[in-house]
């Protein structure tokens, strides 16, 4: 069955986005990541065109961070003040993802930042988890295998202003740094089309020392305002938001996720780790071999607007 | 078929009636407007019509003319990166021929470039930004891409002509085909020579549910992107309790 979208101008079969969206949820119940770092590549590479896929991901991730949020909050790991300056620095950011996104188009060069921007994120993130997550494996199975880190490191970050006390993340840091954090994955969200919940996470468990069990709840809850942002500045902007793709995706991607919950919940995290960092990085080197190897045909359709 | 041939021969009947210098050709479409509905897939439109004696007929679709780009990359620092481009003022989004004769044989290339037939033949200027390739590349690829996504046909498509005074041929119009006021040129050629010519347009147009979302999405964008965020928000919040309990 076609299903004709009317922003992307592309005529899909129905089935394959709800098959794309069901697979893409599944991942991400199962590694309890966004997947938009999935998601946009899939779209980008069915024919959709790079602007609306970023767009209509920033959509469908507003859906599944609300979803996945009301589980956190319930149990009460959203650090919400914590997440509300996060999400100030990400208005900043995403708008000025959203407007660099409309320059780089106009020079001709959004294909390439896209694609850049997952080799070097995907890349660095995967590298790293993989690294972390072999160790992890390979020493004893302690319950809790990673040496504990100290509750308070003092660095260099402990001198910057505009001091604030977070009471759920246990910290007394610098409002600055949480808000340069939001700020930098805003950017990445917007021009990438990812939440950017795996750059936000080891950001806030490593630079801002927050405690593992609020980091995803307090990371989704920013993801929700910084995705809606970056939707509706692509909408108006670049008029470049699907909804018609985007509630597809969605609808596969609900019933996706609870599947991968299911599933994940068998395995260890080590090997939860282990498996997502390969995933990550197979994305990666597959958006590195389409920048390095000589392509099929040099020219493009620069798609120029009337 | 029966239909089209009762509109042909009731045109034939009324031509000689009305004056001595009768039309040396008519032509129509069966249909004039090419919805593109939710469900859309691509579409074939016929265009018939009739000759006042031999020739040969040729038809161009053209698609509403449009600004692009073309850019070309190059490998810098081991990877593929756009170092020119070139503008195009105005290109058919869509340009397909048909005709009862291959072109060449048709009428000498002066005549095929005058009337734009042929895809050599179309007046695309490239005004380039590069110094590593040439306009002719530069059309080249252009005829490439577009070539590739169906929008433009090498190929010269059959003018079935039936005892050599009525003629028919299928025009196909792909799933992706963009949106505008179409012309469909309608050449009677004889002895290498355009002797008659008529152009009737068709619109390709979004109709219903889509349409609707397309010029909200581009009329009232901030209100489009709202809804969106209130249609993702709201669907998200129902998936979260729908599983809640199973």
């Amino acid at each position: 069955m076609q299903i004709y979208l009317p922003i992307a101008e592309l005529s899909v079969n129905v089935f394959l986005i709800l098959g794309l969206g069901a697979g893409v949820g599944f991942m991400s119940g199962l590694f309890g990541v966004g997947g938009g770092f999935l998601m946009t590549p899939l779209l980008i590479f069915l024919g959709v065109p790079p602007a609306v896929a970023v767009g209509t991901e920033a959509n469908q991730i507003v859906a599944s961070s609300v979803s996945g949020v009301l589980a956190h909050w319930r149990r009460g790991n959203v650090d919400v003040r914590m997440g509300l300056i996060l999400t100030a620095g990400g208005f900043v950011g995403s708008s000025f993802g959203v407007w660099l996104f409309r320059l780089l188009r106009g020079l001709g060069q959004i294909d390439l930042t896209i694609k850049l921007s997952y080799v070097v994120f995907l890349g660095v993130i995967g590298g790293l988890m993989l690294v972390e997550g072999v160790e992890t494996l390979r020493r004893d199975r302690r319950p809790s295998g990673a040496p504990r880190r100290k509750l308070h490191q003092h660095r260099w970050v402990h001198g910057l202003p505009l001091k604030m006390r977070f009471r759920r993340s246990k910290l007394y840091i610098s409002a600055v740094l949480p808000a340069a954090v939001g700020l930098v994955v805003g950017v990445l969200a917007a021009i990438m089309g990812v939440g950017g919940g795996f750059v936000m996470v080891p950001a806030m468990i490593y630079l801002l020392g927050m405690p593992t069990q609020v980091v995803v709840g307090t990371s989704l809850f920013q993801i929700i305002f910084v995705t809606a942002n970056a939707t509706f500045l692509q909408a108006t902007l670049n008029q470049t938001v699907d909804v018609v793709l985007a509630l597809l995706l969605l609808l596969g991607g609900v019933i996706g996720a609870q599947f991968g919950a299911r599933a994940g919940a068998r395995l260890k995290g080590e090997q939860l780790r282990v498996l997502l960092a390969a995933m990550v990085l197979a994305v990666a080197f597959g958006l590195l071999l389409d920048l390095v190897l000589t392509p099929e045909n040099p020219y493009t359709l620069g798609g120029a607007r009337p | 078929m029966i239909r089209v041939v009762l509109v042909v021969a009731s045109l034939l009947a009324r031509a000689p009636a009305q004056a001595q210098e009768a039309q040396p050709l008519v032509a129509d479409l069966s249909k004039h407007l090419v919805a593109i509905t939710t469900g859309f897939v691509g579409t074939e439109v016929l265009l018939f019509g009739a000759v006042d004696g031999p020739g040969d007929v040729v038809v161009v679709v053209r698609g509403p003319p449009r600004p692009e780009v073309v850019r070309r990359k190059e490998r810098v620092g081991g990877v593929w990166v756009n170092t020119g481009r070139a503008d195009l003022a105005a290109v058919p989004a869509y340009y397909r021929v048909a005709a009862t004769r291959p072109l060449p044989e048709l009428a000498p290339p002066a005549v095929l470039e005058r009337h734009r037939i042929g895809l050599e033949h179309l007046d695309l200027d490239p005004v380039l930004a590069d110094t590593g390739a040439g306009a002719a590349e530069y059309r080249q690829a252009l005829i490439r891409l577009k070539r590739d996504r169906g929008l433009w046909a090498a190929e010269t498509r059959e003018v079935a002509s039936l005892g050599n005074r009525l003629f028919r041929t299928d025009l196909h119009f792909p799933a992706n085909v963009p949106t505008g006021t179409y012309s469909v040129e309608v050449y009677l050629l004889r002895g290498g020579e355009v002797v008659s010519a008529q152009t009737t347009p068709l619109i390709v147009s979004k109709i219903g549910l889509g349409a609707e979302l397309y010029h909200f999405a581009h009329e009232h964008g901030a209100a489009y992107g709202i809804m969106a965020i209130a249609l993702a928000g709201a669907a998200g919040w129902l998936a979260a309790t729908a599983f809640r309990k199973g």
